[in-house]
């Protein structure tokens, strides 16, 4: 089953798909808010789109920059090539220290390598600590948007998984009494965590510092109480220096939620006295990506979710529709790169309205990458047989005028002819909701050119140099 | 100065009174033309289906059947888009010859050659009606005629915007979304049909709210997309193209023998 049947199933319910297409709206609509109050914003995603590719530019030597200042400041840095890596560096510092209870706050990396998974799998218990990702987690569910996890439910939803796994009373939908449920049972298994794992917005080269922003105080909480960090980082969340961040942040919260600035920034450096810091590095076929010149832009993504946002598609269709740890815009060019079979329908999700682009705060030209991966299926013939041998008969059909007129008017002669019932049996599935425009029974073409013999009857100079006598069916 | 003009195929095929609609508006204003015959298709629907070698060819045969002219003029924001931009393959001069020079240069959708050469200028046009504007994705994001609501440049001329706005009676209603997409976008039409369904649902319902009578558009395609649904559901609204609304509004007399012609 891939997007467009998912898709399908999710539009199936048009109360749902309303509201959820309202629900993203209006945070784009704060987003359009939050980018009128700052005068320079175009420059300021000039700014940000610059220094990101300055950093993908200069890669290598800014992590190795980073690791000597880390390493300096008391962190412990571990470079992880893929996933399985990744997941059996964490377990393993996890393991050596006893640790049984993590508490985690968002990141998009861990959910790309399975962690939790793999953890629990070793007799560990994960707690995600963010409240959306928390929800998702108990329905045992993949977020569905990268910064709102829980956006496709509904409160009473929520009320209902509480309800079910937290043994709240039936029927609660107060917003604010299921935050204060989930703030009391999550605030025990803080107290409870002996080691916190976090995400990285940023690692800054400069300093070997990591920036991590939060709304909800998890991410310092989580951190705060047990003694060991473990921060997961992906290779492309590298900047040069400590002056990037004010620009990225800048941009960050008001790309997100249309924020001035996240509830909470948290910078890391390094481990106090009695405490660890674990940086762990993790590429998992991002340096692949970089080699790929048609692709690599995408690498400059800060994961805040506005191309998802504006997306009609996405709106239309929620995160769970592209079965990928990234939905959206991004995610329909990140995950082809994964594997491109799995996600064939990703890169055609989508319109070219080119929306995303102009909301991207660090500019990747998100549909040319589309439009890239669509020309990569063709070549690799990954498109269905059917629609490559209709796409084949079209070009070459309209590669002849002749042949164009002589089809289109015999198409068009004979769905004039036919039971307007049967023409729209033919022309499925666009008559599915569609009425058929009515057929002219002339082309533009013949139009014209009888348009011209009348003007020459009537002495008129005729304008045209349309020759004569093509055998002109249409 | 020597001007091409290009009806697309599927406007050739679907919407002849569109192509005729410029030839109108082209006599009246006096602008001298010419319609190749052999002109069929620009290649866009190959390009974005990710079809490159026969978006390729039929670029190609676009550029030398137009080769000759100064100006190409197009009443679709799309494919003017993307013989000037997308061209199937961006990093390839040839097609759309977007060269020095090439047919991508000289290529311009129709509002936009309209407002470049000041061709209404003068001309009191009227139309007494309520319109939705509807926002052609390419020609608002790709071309940049006007700004879109996610940018925040400098303000833009949006031609077809200022073309309409000339019109004396004419009023342009407020929708809640001014350039969201229809759910068109090519073969995304078949393909990703529900979730396309959806897309020009929500556009149709905008413009009855704000009370539109007619919507229109710089692109055929989109109106196709929306008028296939709302006629489905009985709605009231009549879709025509900026290049009907132009020539009716400025070259009344003909519209009567026009329609009579059985172009339908």
């Amino acid at each position: 089953m891939g997007h467009v049947s998912r898709a399908r199933a999710f539009v199936a319910d048009a109360e749902r798909t309303r509201w959820h297409d309202q629900a993203l709206w209006f945070v784009r609509a704060k987003r359009d808010a939050a980018a009128d109050l700052v005068p320079d914003w175009e420059a300021l995603r000039s700014e940000a789109a610059a220094i990101k590719r300055e950093a993908l530019e200069r890669l290598p030597e800014l992590w190795i920059e980073f690791e000597a200042q880390a390493t300096r400041a008391g962190a412990v840095v571990h470079w992880a090539r893929d996933a399985e890596e990744h997941n059996a560096i964490v377990a393993r510092l996890l393991r050596e220290r006893g640790v049984t209870r993590v508490v985690k706050s968002k990141s998009m990396l861990t959910e790309e390598c399975g962690l939790n998974p793999h953890l629990e799998r070793q007799g560990i218990e994960v707690v995600d600590t963010d409240l959306g990702e928390r929800i998702v987690q108990l329905r045992s569910e993949p977020p569905s948007h990268i910064v709102m996890p829980a956006i496709h439910l509904r409160r009473g939803e929520v009320g209902e998984t509480f309800a079910r796994t937290m043994g709240a009373p039936e029927g609660l939908d107060d917003p604010d009494a299921l935050t204060a449920l989930a703030r009391h049972d999550l605030r025990a298994r803080f107290l409870a965590a002996e080691a916190g794992i976090t995400g990285v917005n940023f690692a800054v080269a400069e300093t070997g510092s990591l920036v991590v922003v939060s709304n909800e105080g998890n991410v310092d909480l989580g951190t705060a109480l047990p003694k060991l960090h473990i921060a997961c980082v992906g290779l492309e969340k590298i900047v040069p220096a400590k002056r990037d961040l004010p620009v990225l942040l800048r941009l960050l919260a008001r790309s997100a939620t249309g924020q001035a600035i996240s509830a909470y920034t948290s910078h890391f450096r390094g481990a106090s006295a009695g405490r660890e810091l674990h940086v762990v590095i993790v590429d998992n076929g991002r340096s692949r990506l970089l080699a790929e010149p048609d692709f690599r832009e995408a690498l400059a993504c800060i994961r805040c979710g506005a191309c998802l946002n504006t997306c009609p598609v996405y709106r239309r269709s929620g995160g769970h529709s592209y079965g990928t740890v990234i939905p959206g815009p991004i995610g329909s060019v990140l995950e082809p790169a994964r594997d491109l079979v799995a996600h064939a329908e990703l890169p055609h999700a989508c319109t070219l309205c080119g929306s995303c682009a102009e909301v991207c705060p660090v500019r990747i030209p998100l549909p040319q990458q589309l439009l890239a991966w669509r020309g990569v299926l063709a070549a690799r013939g990954l498109h269905p047989r059917r629609r490559r041998l209709a796409l084949r008969i079209a070009a070459e059909i309209l590669s002849r005028p002749t042949a164009l007129r002589l089809v289109g008017g015999l198409g068009r002669a004979l769905a004039r002819a036919l039971p307007e019932s049967l023409v729209e049996q033919l022309a499925r599935p666009w008559t599915r909701e569609r009425a058929l425009p009515p057929l002219p029974a002339a082309s533009f073409q013949t139009l014209w050119k009888r348009r011209q013999a009348t003007a020459r009857e009537r002495g008129l100079p005729a304008r045209s140099d349309a020759r004569e006598g093509d055998g002109d069916a249409g | 100065m020597k001007v091409g003009l290009f009806i697309p195929c599927y406007v050739d095929q679907l919407r002849p009174e569109v192509g005729l609609a410029v030839v109108r508006l082209f006599e009246r204003l006096g602008i001298a033309f010419e319609i190749p015959e052999a002109q069929t298709c620009c290649g866009q629907p190959f390009a974005t289906a990710g079809e490159r070698e026969q978006a390729d060819r039929l670029g190609r045969r676009f550029d030398t059947i137009f080769s000759g002219y100064d100006v190409v003029v197009t009443p679709s924001g799309s494919c003017a888009a993307h013989v000037r931009r997308h061209g199937g393959d961006r990093s390839s001069d040839r097609i759309g010859g977007r060269g020095k020079g090439g047919t991508g240069q000289r290529t311009r959708e129709l509002c936009e050659f309209l407002v470049e050469t000041d061709a209404l200028r003068g001309l009191a046009g009227r139309l007494p009606r309520r319109v939705g504007l509807h926002a052609s994705c390419h020609a608002l994001r790709d071309l940049r005629q006007g700004n879109p609501s996610e940018s925040r440049e400098p303000p833009r001329v949006e031609p077809v915007r200022a073309l309409l706005g000339a019109l004396e009676g004419i009023e342009l209603v407020e929708l809640a979304r001014r350039d969201e997409c229809c759910g068109f976008g090519g073969l995304f039409s078949i393909e990703q049909e529900a979730v396309s369904c959806r897309m020009g649902l929500d556009r149709i319902a905008d413009h009855e709210r704000a009370g539109a009578e007619i919507v229109t558009s710089s692109d055929v395609s989109c109106l196709l997309q929306l008028e296939g649904l709302a006629r489905r559901r009985g709605s009231a609204l009549v879709f025509r193209h900026v290049a009907e609304l132009l020539a009716d509004a400025l070259a009344p007399d003909a519209t009567a023998a026009e329609a009579a012609d059985g172009s339908r």
